[in-house]
């Protein structure tokens, strides 16, 4: 037989190297089990593309039928008024920007400072329960964050707002609230719902940047200890820079995550439809929250305008994800845990 | 996990070398030293100074915020105090370390505080949560009828006492149910597709998982919706709900089954080729079972991200006060959809009861995750102490057993031989 042949020639002009972990590539003839295994496996593995081809096509084919009313002026027009053929994401789609970038803002800090506690300066024991604490924030259901956002944060954290729009909106313009100084002025706005959804975003940015930290190299890190350097300046010159790419992915993961969050976001904004610069201001909007708000909306055109914007965000947060794990592959961390 | 844990201790100590160490204890110290000469000096910890570096800063800021907040400028709200609070101490913290510590020194100790904060900050916020909602929803949680009824007759402004969330605790294991149906099977079998066949489409694959775990959760309702509802023309239900809880649920579980079943050691998969195993044998009786306890954490994860979905939910299984059990007609409402359709109405007892909603929805969180971290305690492969004490007695069994003394010899060169 020539399989029996084949094995004999590698063997002959390559003697096996002394390295016994890495796993040998096996060539056996498969078995009919084996052929229907891997085709069923196979199917499992492409569902994905398949799910995903699915979402797009569906979103594609109910959101036509809106695109084609109003054509260009979809992305053009601020207002939502589908009953009128006036209606576009001009509005919901900066405005779900700008909670993200909010909430961005907030995030990255304390994140990566939390990520380089965990990774650098917490002991050893309590390593473990931290990261398990990280990962159940991230397991929180988004509508208990949402609860949390309305009946406790929002209470407590007007003070501070009005404190900000009447200090400091004067020199910065978009802090300022040009409503009435009377409590809902500051309430349901763009910057609670990125408070909110910054707490939502924490969890996953520290959770991705930790990991990345952990695999400075060792010798690098005594290296810098070696040439007298403290713990800060170790993690400022080794583990910072190793850590780059894969804190940018994570950022960036966050901002996807961000713009596609719904729930807490519907439940403490009130909608408004201007681009709202002053974002201390009561009202907001995001894609996901209008799409979660006007849903029971029971004229086919409506449903299928909320679909073209479904779609919209769809695009956005693939586009962003996908560059993400870009980011993150071709990072130096990234690098050495690809396959 | 323990190769990586064990270095960073180690070099702590050219870090912190110039603290003197313990002397005290070296007293005592050098024969058991001689000994055993890889035993550590302690090095780190805290001392008198820094303590009273820290509180010294903490004590100092905290009057003079007060002074400043409540007394010289008109500021208000407990937040923006802790927030000036903070900012302060720090600045306070770099001043008295600057009067005893060098640049370096100081800069070092301000990170570290800056770090420790942030990671209290963050257990803070959790706890918060947790407190907050337990707070708010004991309220309604601590009257029996609240797991018992249903809110069919239940008016809005009925007491406390009647009404409850049977229906939508029935409904969230139902769809939560049948979600793990879908996407476990699916999940783990798209990971030992990347994992044991991999070739040319694991890559893409991989990055079209990850892409779909950060899909958002509102796009995977509305391609339910538009498929099943609007396209196929079926009414909302909890079946539909939990195929859209499958399209979240699955990419969870095939990310983090795929770690673990990487993380089965090649050799074992070798001896089950070697034995003459075919590819499926091999997967379905050495790897699957090695990496069982990982991948029931992966599943529990899971469950526990899906449970908790409410955008999917809110646009696929309708809404009902009245109870119904089958998820193939009708509406059935969950917990994240009660939650979202009582909190925000006008009525307190309303409120009280979607806070209770969201106790048990936490509680069911907590217990899953729990759940997952105790199964998911080792990595793939190692024992348990039950385990190990198994195959040590099986072990001495075979060493009884056999007269002869190759046994235990061959099987001792066959372990010295691999490494």
């Amino acid at each position: 037989m020539t399989a029996a042949a084949e094995p004999a020639a590698p063997h002959a002009e390559a003697p096996r190297q002394p390295d016994p972990d890495v796993p040998r590539t096996i060539t056996a003839p498969a078995t009919n089990g084996d052929r229907v295994f891997r085709g069923l496996l196979r199917a499992a593995g492409l569902s994905v593309f398949a799910i995903m081809g699915l979402i797009a096509f569906f979103l594609i084919l109910r959101g036509a039928q809106a695109l084609r009313a109003v054509g260009f002026d979809f992305f053009t027009e601020k207002k939502w008024q589908t009953q009128a053929h006036n209606f576009g994401i001009a509005s919901v789609l900066p405005n779900g920007i700008l909670i993200a970038v909010i909430a961005l803002i907030i995030a990255v800090p304390v994140a990566i400072a939390a990520a380089i506690f965990i990774s650098e300066y917490a002991p050893v024991r309590l390593r473990a329960t931290l990261i398990s604490l990280v990962d159940l924030m991230a397991a929180i259901p988004s509508i208990v964050y949402g609860l949390w956002g309305l009946f406790f944060l929002q209470p407590r954290i007007i003070g501070t707002v009005r404190w900000m729009s009447n200090h400091l909106g004067d020199a910065i313009p978009f802090l300022k609230v040009r409503t009435g100084d009377i409590g809902t002025s500051y309430t349901s706005s763009t910057f609670i719902a990125g408070v909110v959804v910054s707490l939502m975003i924490i969890p996953i940015i520290i959770s991705l940047s930790r990991e990345v930290f952990s695999q400075a190299p060792q010798g690098e890190r005594e290296g810098a200890y070696a040439l007298g350097s403290t713990r800060w300046g170790m993690v400022r010159t080794v583990v910072l820079p190793f850590g780059k790419g894969g804190v940018i992915g994570a950022v960036m993961l966050g901002f996807g995550r961000a713009m596609g969050e719904t729930i807490a976001v519907a439940l403490i904004i009130s909608p408004s439809f201007d681009v709202m610069s002053h974002v201390l201001e009561n009202g907001a909007n995001s894609i996901s929250a209008l799409i979660a708000l006007r849903f029971g909306e029971s004229d086919a055109l409506s449903l299928s305008a909320l679909m073209a914007a479904g779609l919209v965000l769809f695009g956005i947060t693939l586009l962003v994800n996908v560059a993400a794990s870009f980011v993150i592959s071709r990072s130096r961390s990234g690098a050495s845990t690809a396959d | 996990m323990t190769t990586l844990d064990k270095p960073p201790a180690e070099a702590l100590v050219p870090g912190s070398a110039p603290a003197p160490g313990p002397t005290p204890a070296s007293a005592t110290a050098p024969p058991p030293e001689h000994q055993r000469p890889e035993q550590k000096l302690k090095l780190g910890g805290v001392t008198r100074e820094d303590f009273f570096t820290i509180l010294g800063a903490g004590a100092g800021s905290l009057g003079l915020i007060w002074v400043l907040f409540e007394r010289v400028l008109p500021f208000s709200g407990v937040l923006g105090f802790l927030i000036c609070w903070y900012v302060l101490f720090l600045t306070g913290y770099y001043m008295l370390g600057r009067l005893q510590w060098g640049g370096p020194m100081v800069r070092e100790r301000l990170v570290s505080v800056v770090a420790w904060t942030s990671g209290l900050l963050v257990v803070g916020l959790i706890a918060d949560q947790i407190g907050y909602v337990t707070s708010r929803g004991w309220e309604a949680a601590q009257h029996v009828n609240f797991f018992t009824e249903s809110m069919e007759k239940t008016a809005s402004l009925s007491p406390i006492t009647s009404g409850g969330a049977f229906h939508a605790i029935v409904g969230s294991l139902e769809q939560l149910g049948l979600a793990t149906l879908f996407a476990v099977p699916l999940g783990i079998a798209a990971a030992v597709f990347m994992s044991e066949i991999g070739g040319r489409m694991a890559r893409p694959v991989r990055t079209l998982v990850e892409a779909m775990t950060a899909l958002p959760s509102i796009v995977a309702g509305l391609f339910i919706f538009g498929v099943i509802i609007l396209t196929l023309g079926f009414d909302r239900s909890g079946f539909a709900a939990s195929l859209a809880l499958t399209v979240m649920m699955m990419p969870i579980v095939t990310r983090a089954a795929e770690v673990v079943i990487r993380l089965v050691p090649g050799t074992l998969r070798e001896a089950s080729y070697a034995l003459g195993g075919s590819q499926w044998r091999t997967v379905w009786n050495v790897v699957l079972p090695t990496a069982r306890r990982g991948l029931m954490t992966a599943v529990v994860l899971g469950m526990a991200r899906a449970v908790g979905e409410t955008s999917p939910v809110l646009l696929t299984a309708g809404f009902t006060s009245r109870f119904n059990a089958n998820p193939l007609e009708g509406p059935q409402t969950s917990l994240p959809l009660y939650i979202w359709s009582y909190v925000k109405l006008p009525y307190d007892a309303m409120i009280a009861r979607g806070f209770a909603a969201a106790l048990t929805l936490m509680a069911v969180v907590l217990i899953l995750f729990v759940t997952a971290r105790i199964l998911g305690g080792r990595a793939a492969g190692e024992m348990s102490r039950r385990q190990k004490r198994k195959l040590a007695r099986a072990a001495r069994a075979a060493a009884r057993a056999a007269a002869a003394p190759e046994a235990p010899t061959g099987h001792l060169a066959v372990a010295t031989g691999e490494h």
